[in-house]
């Protein structure tokens, strides 16, 4: 394979810095005094600690999972850290009281945190290690009785909302990861948009890692009441650590009858290095409710983390709800990913749309592993699936694992897939045009993604291309 | 323009091209006919620099330049065009923006200033007359999904809206029907001039009834074995190749 293409995959992490900060941070390890800790630093109400205590004594019980198609080395759950705060992290009164050195991490990341700074239109809550260190736009936001805060403040504020949903979509004894974050989640977001309500601009939170051998477990609840639309965004870098990081993330999405959600991740986790030593492992639960007449949408460009264990799913409750998955998953070098979806048609007249591009270099390994579940109610369900793998090199891989399970005959469900090489002859073929090697392995790749990009947010287009080591101004849309 | 000399290359062990020589002039138009498997094409792609061929021995002068010692993208932006015979398909890039792009690349090499969207439509758009395709095939992705025929018409739309210097047209003719072969041989006798050249590789003699050129080639085992002026190919089709290889080398 040409070493063009190889070195254009093969670009520098440019997020792998890390900040020096002092923090709190709990020693390793993990006990029901962990979790307590946890629970009394964020001075959570005691429903909150018995929510985590159930989930940690059902955690005790389960084992990791292992029917996935990576390899990795036990993980020792001792020897992790549970939390870690920057040291400064108090309840801040405003944005500028914010720690200059955490301010300057996010500009670096290319996340201005002054509000006058962020493109119009984007409201962002930027998680830093365990806690969240901001939200822009809160005050706007307001006005329209939209609630957009990291979970701590949820938890305190709207305690009755919390409990209505937490866990009412992924249940803490759902499976081992989706246990144990429910014991040890520090942070994450909340959004509320209420009754018929049309979030007037789009929700972004991003997500650091920095200290070293420290987990991080954030939760997200977005609850889109009825009539009501959210954009949501997501995006995750952690600095460059020759050890293993684990991220276990649980995302629950609630649209309630004739509410749409979209969701959108640009996942750029520090993926290891050329060897494979290091590197975040991405064990996340992603799931959402949809209800009469609702929309739930992901969008997922996947191209860090050393392995990617994830099926953002839809639970097609309510009759005529629809629900969509639109995925690019790159591995690299020796990176693993086994991540598709799962779309449970409980309703009547329920729709599913999958759309899945496989992007594989180096040593990488591509699983894409989707469920589609016509319950025996769910008279008139609709599913289509399209899956692509594309290759570059030949010592990587590509896997496919649909299942199917129809329970109503009055179904209908599409499955396509197909693999494909960059070749020599493309990319020859636009250098014959005039256009750089470079250009031609971004076109290229860039056509082949080209249904999932025109789902994602415009300014997250243009990151995830970027992200893909490309620049194709003018080519999504 | 261009000053092809003892040109060998090969592909693996196996030598395909034996020592070419070759000198084409600016407002000429060259063909080089032959028997399949002569090495027709392997000339075509080692001219515009397909990576798969390795050059080993014999010089390229183009325009005073040495073509071998530029990469493809470069030959490119100096005016070095190859319409091929078999285009590649680039699923869900459009035509427009492959073209666009590949237009601007060729604009900034010649020290232009690059034309945006619309700017290229008006450029784009009267060039597809030329080639009778419609401006909906502009939005289509490269390639995919096209026709044989309209394949070989977008080489000639792109060859219109690049302009180059030295234009080589490999099999441009084979799978065409009548009336595209009309359209295509019309596109470039349009854009004929004095300061370009054209090199058309084909099989047959038909194309060089509508594309006429100043002199013939015959191509025979990576040789060339005969070269004349237009009458050659005529001869060609009434005798058929088995009648050059038979006889002895000439000089060329």
């Amino acid at each position: 394979m040409s070493s063009e293409i190889e070195l254009l995959v093969n670009k520098d992490y440019q997020y792998g810095f890390s900040t020096d900060i002092e923090a709190d941070a709990l020693p390793p390890g993990l006990n029901e005094g962990v979790v307590r800790a946890i629970s009394e630093r964020k001075r959570e109400p005691e429903w909150m600690l018995e929510w985590r205590l159930k989930a940690f004594r059902r955690w005790q019980q389960m084992t990791e999972p292992h029917w996935s198609n990576v390899n990795y080395p036990a993980i020792d759950y001792q020897a992790i850290s549970y939390y870690s705060a920057p040291r400064t992290a108090k309840p801040l009164g405003s944005l500028d009281e914010l720690d200059p050195k955490i301010r300057d991490t996010y500009d670096r990341l290319g996340i201005p945190l002054h509000e006058q700074k962020l493109l119009a239109g984007v409201a962002v809550d930027a998680v830093f290690d365990s806690v969240s260190v901001g939200t822009t736009y809160k005050e706007e936001l307001r006005k329209h009785g939209v609630i957009f805060c990291s979970f701590g403040e949820a938890v305190q504020e709207h305690p009755e909302l919390v409990r209505r949903y937490l866990g009412s979509v992924v249940p803490y004894s759902d499976n081992f990861f989706a246990a144990l974050n429910s014991a040890v989640f520090s942070d994450g977001s909340f959004v509320y948009v209420p009754k018929g309500v049309r979030c007037p601009m789009e929700l972004s939170t991003y997500f650091r890692i920095n200290a070293a051998d420290t987990g991080q477990f954030e939760r997200t609840l977005i609850v889109a009441d009825e009539g009501a639309y959210v954009s949501y965004l997501e995006g995750c870098t952690a600095p460059k650590r020759s050890t293993n990081q684990l991220h276990a993330a649980v995302v629950e999405l609630v649209a309630l009858d004739r509410a749409t959600v979209k969701y959108s991740t640009v996942q750029n986790w520090y993926a290891g290095d050329e060897e494979g030593r290091g590197g975040i492992f991405n064990f996340v639960t992603k799931r959402g409710k949809a209800f009469a007449g609702s929309k739930i949408s992901w969008t997922q460009v996947e191209t860090g983390s050393a392995i990617t264990w994830k099926y953002p799913s839809v639970i097609l409750q309510g009759d005529h709800a629809t629900g969509e998955f639109y995925s690019v998953a790159v591995v690299n070098n020796h990176q693993q990913a086994d991540t598709g979806t799962k779309m449970i048609h409980v309703g009547r007249n329920t729709k599913s749309t999958i759309v899945s591009k496989g992007i594989s270099a180096g040593r990488g390994n591509n699983s894409y592993r989707g469920q589609v579940k016509v319950l025996p109610k769910a008279a008139n369900a609709r599913n289509y699936t399209q899956c692509d793998s594309m290759l570059i090199g030949n010592r990587c891989g590509a896997h496919t694992f649909p299942y199917v399970e129809v329970q109503n005959n009055t179904a209908i469900v599409e499955h396509e897939a197909s693999t494909s090489k960059i070749g020599e002859d493309q990319i020859f073929y636009c250098k014959a045009r005039g256009l750089s090697g470079e250009q031609a392995v971004s076109m290229i790749v860039s056509g082949f993604c080209r249904e999932v990009f025109k789902e994602l947010p415009m300014e997250f287009a243009l990151e995830a291309q970027q992200l893909l080591g490309i620049t194709l101004e003018g080519s999504v849309g | 323009m261009i000053h092809i000399s003892e040109l060998h290359a090969s592909v693996g062990e196996k030598e395909i091209l034996k020592g070419i020589s070759l000198e084409i002039a600016a407002g000429e138009i060259h063909a080089i006919m032959g028997p399949n498997g002569s090495g027709k094409s392997t000339l075509a792609q080692v001219l515009a620099g397909h990576p798969g061929y390795e050059v080993t021995a014999g010089t390229v002068t183009y325009n005073g330049q040495d073509l071998l010692a530029m990469d493809p993208e470069e030959r490119a932006q100096a005016g070095v065009f190859l319409a091929f015979q078999y285009p590649v398909e680039i699923p869900g890039v459009s035509n427009a923006y492959f073209l666009r792009s590949a237009y601007n690349e060729i604009r900034k090499a010649r020290g232009e200033a690059e034309a945006d969207p619309l700017e290229f439509l008006d450029i784009v758009s009267e060039r597809l007359k030329l080639v009778d395709l419609d401006e909906a095939m502009l939005n289509r992705s490269v390639n995919a999904g096209f026709s044989g025929g309209e394949k070989k018409r977008n080489e000639i739309l792109q060859l219109a809206v690049l302009d180059p210097r030295f234009a080589i047209l490999d099999e441009t003719d084979s799978g065409l029907d009548i009336d595209a072969l009309r359209i295509v041989a019309d596109g470039v006798n349009r854009l004929r001039r004095k300061d370009n050249a054209f090199l058309v590789v084909t099989h047959y003699q038909r194309l060089l009834n509508y594309i006429v050129p100043d002199r013939v080639h015959v191509l025979v085992d990576g040789r060339i074995a005969r070269s004349g002026g237009k009458e050659l190919a005529l001869e060609l089709e009434e005798r058929g190749y088995d009648w050059v290889t038979a006889e002895p080398v000439a000089g060329v």
